[in-house]
């Protein structure tokens, strides 16, 4: 229910005709970093949802079109991007400086 | 009640670790991370699993939660203190139902899961196994639990407070962005409730905010303290962490939370909603 699916891979199931998948990979010197908290954040700046990036640094979330501020948090440092999202299917990375 | 008698620090927390008198309980819905790494000692509970009926869309009975905490080693004496993931969700929800079925003395992780991992703090995988107990819970303490009826009935009189994200209170989105927004429910919000996140409860780090903050913060959006409140969300997890604020933190009366929450009023026939 409220627990977030196993993060990243495949996105097979997922009608990405109807939804809105954001999705990347949070980076730090050059790696991945898993375990990391990512946040996804309306317009308005407020919290929508969150979750932990899997072993290969991945998130994913499923939202509506719009603007999107994603803010990742983590022991190594944080970073922070804003997008554009449509229908379909949004990538975008995270590099925490 | 004050905000010691219900949340330890992280610090508290690892100080205190294998304390007898002391139950470090796990509360998720995706008991993963438990089984990845966990504060020493600390017994699982799966939200769905274990909390939830497993045929209709209820609680556990007095019984068989009786059984449950037997198993898992927790006797009626015992302090359990309880973190999870999601910033807290599950083990607040988990509070709210020991509440419900009469347990002495419960409190949460300021932060839970999340800031003793940004912490760096140790976790383990071992298991710890507790020796079984004679749990005996009290009849549940409807005073704290509100249902569809009470809901419909409240609109326009009582305090509804919508703990969910704008988007989710709007009708933009039907559930956290973290999950697919295919339901059958309608978008929407309960009539004359008053949008306030849980999230802005909260810091970053997953802690929530001081007595002053939180009281400024119902305060502003216009929360009238005369009168009871029903909390509510998505499924009832969100809304157990506002019920925790407004009533353990800052001490409110007759404060229920609504664990129906949005799934089941969206679905509702005939009910008004407001988008």
């Amino acid at each position: 229910m409220c627990g977030a699916p196993k993060q990243g891979g495949v996105l097979d199931g997922i009608d990405l005709s109807t939804q809105t998948v954001i999705q990347g990979s949070v980076w730090h010197d050059g790696d991945p970093v898993a375990g990391a908290y990512v946040r996804l954040l309306d317009e308005t700046d407020e919290f929508t949802a969150e979750v932990v990036t899997s072993p290969e640094g991945e998130f994913r979330f499923f939202a509506a079109p719009g603007k999107w501020t994603l803010r990742s948090l983590a022991p190594v440092g944080r970073a922070e991007r804003t997008i554009a999202a449509d229908v379909g299917l949004n990538e975008t990375t995270l590099a925490i400086a | 009640m004050s905000r010691s008698d219900v949340l330890v620090t992280a610090d508290w927390a690892q100080e205190h670790l294998g304390d007898p008198g002391l139950v470090f309980v796990e509360v998720d819905e995706d008991t993963s991370a438990y089984d990845g790494g966990h504060l020493e000692g600390a017994v699982k509970l799966d939200w769905k699993k274990d909390l939830q009926d497993p045929l209709r869309r209820d609680f556990v009975g007095r019984e068989a939660f009786e059984t449950l905490l037997s198993s898992r080693g927790i006797g009626n004496d015992d302090t359990v203190i309880l973190y999870g993931g999601n910033n807290n969700w599950f083990a607040a929800y988990a509070y709210w139902y020991f509440k419900l079925y009469g347990h002495r003395d419960v409190k949460l992780i300021d932060g839970g899961r999340k800031k003793w991992e940004l912490d760096g703090r140790p976790l383990s995988k071992d298991a710890h196994p507790r020796p079984a107990t004679q749990y005996r819970a009290s009849e549940p303490d409807l005073s704290i639990r509100a249902f569809r009826d009470e809901v419909v009935a409240s609109i326009g009189s009582k305090n509804l407070i919508d703990v969910r994200s704008p988007d989710e209170f709007s009708g933009k989105i039907l559930a956290p962005a973290h999950l697919p927004q295919e339901m059958a429910q309608k978008g929407g919000h309960v009539p004359t409730a008053k949008n306030i996140p849980w999230s802005k409860a909260a810091n970053e780090d997953g802690t929530f905010k001081s007595d002053e903050q939180l009281a400024a913060l119902y305060d502003e959006q216009g929360f009238d303290a005369s009168k009871p409140t029903i909390a509510y969300c998505r499924i009832g997890e969100r809304s157990s962490h506002t019920w925790f604020v407004l009533r353990e933190l800052l001490g409110k009366s007759d404060v229920k939370n609504y664990d129906g929450s949005w799934v089941e009023y969206g679905s509702l026939v005939g009910v008004p909603i407001e988008k």
